[in-house]
């Protein structure tokens, strides 16, 4: 009687497990968002390939020039051709971005893996002083830092910020570990006898990585919207060196005259952002990650 | 744990004044400044003793509440940081009042029928909002509305204070407080939104709607609280970031709170203003997010007994 019993809970948990999930389409809106940012990496990479104007070339005689078929976006104040400003200022934002959270996640990943896996008084040391780095607002810090450590460059600023990701990324990639380092498959691994590197290669990281990427889809997203803020404070890339956020810092004296230069340069920022949110969004409910768990 | 904190802050915001090239007195006080002023500024950061008696000699005085006193502007720091403070409380207050009035609600329609019209709705529309950085969104708002409604927007005059006249302070912050008030809707509409969704599916709301509980009290009652432990994370994480990251509005709009105190100060090259802002904001962060511990503590007592 009870055998029978445990056999029908048993073979109950089996059919809900093995359910097969309704097969979730990633819909044609995240491959358009997809297609969009690769566009956008592309015309990153090849600006200098590709046959557009100069974006440093002056030409006084069409300043403040709304949009036309020789300038598809108009020209600025000093008769820069505003569509290969923003296709050279997407250099900025992406090598600041990517540059960043490569280093961001090259030391926080790995550290946040090995911490949750040996646990101990490893984990505890590296996670009491990454959490007291966390408490500086990371913002607040890099302002300071790049406001201090003059001339200012692009290489600096990827440092700054890809050092002031590292507690974030540590933390996030930790929690996610920590839960799955204490599922049955992995117990399971170690039983057999795996070796670590085999467990942290085979069995934790493709169950972290979906998080890593959700989580890097919005540091991407933090990181560009960063570098405009910089712009604005004037601590980004020195003019005249296109950035989008350097454009629309630049537009604001001339607001009501070319109002052309604030606004594209802001919908390529926007679009930019709108196409990795919704990506990551996508992702998650795909992976069944929560908003939380970042 | 706090005091490490505590050391690692201090010793991050005194370490600043050392990134800088070269001789920090030259570099503050440019080369062509009186021996006078050189010598306080040496005696005021103990510049001719080893570092780590350097750091010592900022932590006493600013143990005293002596945060040093500006080379450009000839008033101490912690003056300037003073008269700057309410300004961000009131832009926070507002803000944060604006963004929950409009976030709960939502959210509780939203997880009333998920993927229905409304959420849909306001998905879409939450998501397009949280695509645009708070600069843009001056920008844009300052060029199509605020100009032709003749909404105070920006100019050196535009911010009248609390004291002198209330009614022109509100109109001073509309757009400021808007702005990030927008910014941090956006992001407890979501968290609160996906929590309320899982906790509807609680059995302990069947339970209180098979008792025939109304609807609108079992949002407010039963729902609310177990859905608010991530809200109230993410709200402590929103405002310490407002404090340090409403710099922009408050630049873009010409709003003398701490931030647009800390970028004037960057463009002069007032290092020792810098320094204070970024001290005080560093544990005015730190602050917050204990009081907001707190607070989840209270709603949910779960946690602080795991």
């Amino acid at each position: 009687m009870s055998n029978s019993y445990f056999v029908n809970e048993l073979v109950e948990e089996a059919t809900t497990q093995t359910t097969p999930e309704r097969k979730k389409r990633l819909g044609v809106l995240f491959w358009i968002c997809v297609g969009w940012l690769a566009l956008n990496v592309l015309g990153a990479i090849f600006a200098n390939v590709l046959p557009l104007q100069d974006p440093l070339y002056q030409n006084y005689s069409i300043i403040n020039a709304g949009p036309s078929l020789h300038h598809l976006f108009g020209t600025d104040d000093l008769g820069r051709d505003i569509f290969s400003r923003i296709v050279f200022g997407s250099r900025v934002s992406i090598e600041v971005s990517l540059g960043s959270l490569l280093i961001g996640f090259g030391i926080g990943a790995p550290l946040g893996m090995l911490a949750a896996y040996r646990r101990g008084k490893f984990d505890s040391l590296l996670t009491t002083v990454m959490y007291m780095f966390l408490a500086f607002p990371a913002i607040i810090a890099t302002i300071a830092v790049l406001s201090f450590w003059t001339p200012r460059s692009l290489l600096k600023i990827i440092i700054v910020v890809g050092i002031a990701s590292i507690p974030l990324v540590y933390r996030v990639i930790r929690t996610a570990t920590m839960n799955i380092a204490t599922k049955d498959y992995v117990i399971a691994a170690k039983v057999q006898g795996a070796t670590d590197w085999r467990i942290l290669g085979r069995e934790l990281l493709p169950n972290v990585a979906p998080i890593g990427v959700s989580f890097l889809l919005i540091g991407i997203a933090t990181v560009i919207t960063l570098e405009g803020s910089l712009a604005f404070l004037g601590l980004s890339v020195n003019p005249p060196t296109p950035s989008w956020g350097n454009m629309i810092n630049e537009s604001r004296t001339i607001l009501q005259q070319n109002p052309w230069l604030a606004i594209f340069p802001s919908l390529a920022l926007c679009l930019f952002l709108l196409c990795l949110n919704f990506i990551g969004d996508r992702l998650r409910s795909h992976f069944e990650v929560t908003e939380g768990k970042l | 744990m706090l005091l490490g904190i505590i050391i690692v802050i201090t010793v991050g915001a005194f370490y600043l004044i050392h990134l800088l090239p070269g001789d920090p007195a030259v570099i503050i006080l440019g080369t062509g400044d009186s021996p006078a002023n050189k010598a306080r500024l040496y005696a005021q950061l103990g510049l001719n003793k080893p570092i780590y008696e350097q750091y010592f000699v900022w932590m006493k005085n600013i143990l005293h509440g002596n945060l040093g006193t500006s080379f450009i502007s000839e008033t101490p720091v912690w003056t300037t940081i003073k008269s700057a403070i309410p300004i961000d409380l009131e832009l926070m207050v507002i803000s944060q009042i604006l963004a929950f009035a409009a976030a709960i609600p939502l959210a509780m329609r939203s997880a009333k029928r998920p993927d229905g019209p409304l959420d849909r709705m306001l998905s879409a529309g939450s998501f397009t909002l949280l695509s645009i950085p708070a600069f843009i969104a001056i920008v844009l708002l300052v060029l199509f509305i605020a100009i032709d409604l003749g909404v105070p927007h920006t100019g050196p005059s535009s911010y009248v204070s609390l004291g002198s006249d209330w009614i022109g302070n509100l109109e001073s912050l509309a757009l400021p407080s808007f702005v990030l008030a927008v910014g941090s809707f956006v992001v407890y509409y979501r968290v609160l939104r996906s929590d309320l969704i899982a906790t509807l599916q609680e059995e302990f709301i069947t339970m209180a709607r098979s008792k025939g509980i109304s609807q609108r009290r079992i949002m407010w009652r039963h729902a609310l609280r177990p859905s608010s432990v991530a809200l109230l994370g993410t709200a402590g994480v929103n405002i310490g970031g407002l404090l340090a990251g409403g710099f922009i509005v408050q630049y873009l709009l010409d709003i003398p709170g701490l931030g647009y105190t800390l970028i004037s100060a960057i463009g002069y090259s007032d290092y020792l203003v810098v320094q204070g802002i970024v001290l005080v904001v560093a544990v005015g962060v730190i602050l917050i997010n204990f009081v907001f511990d707190f607070i989840i503590n209270i709603v949910d007592p779960r946690i602080s007994r795991e």
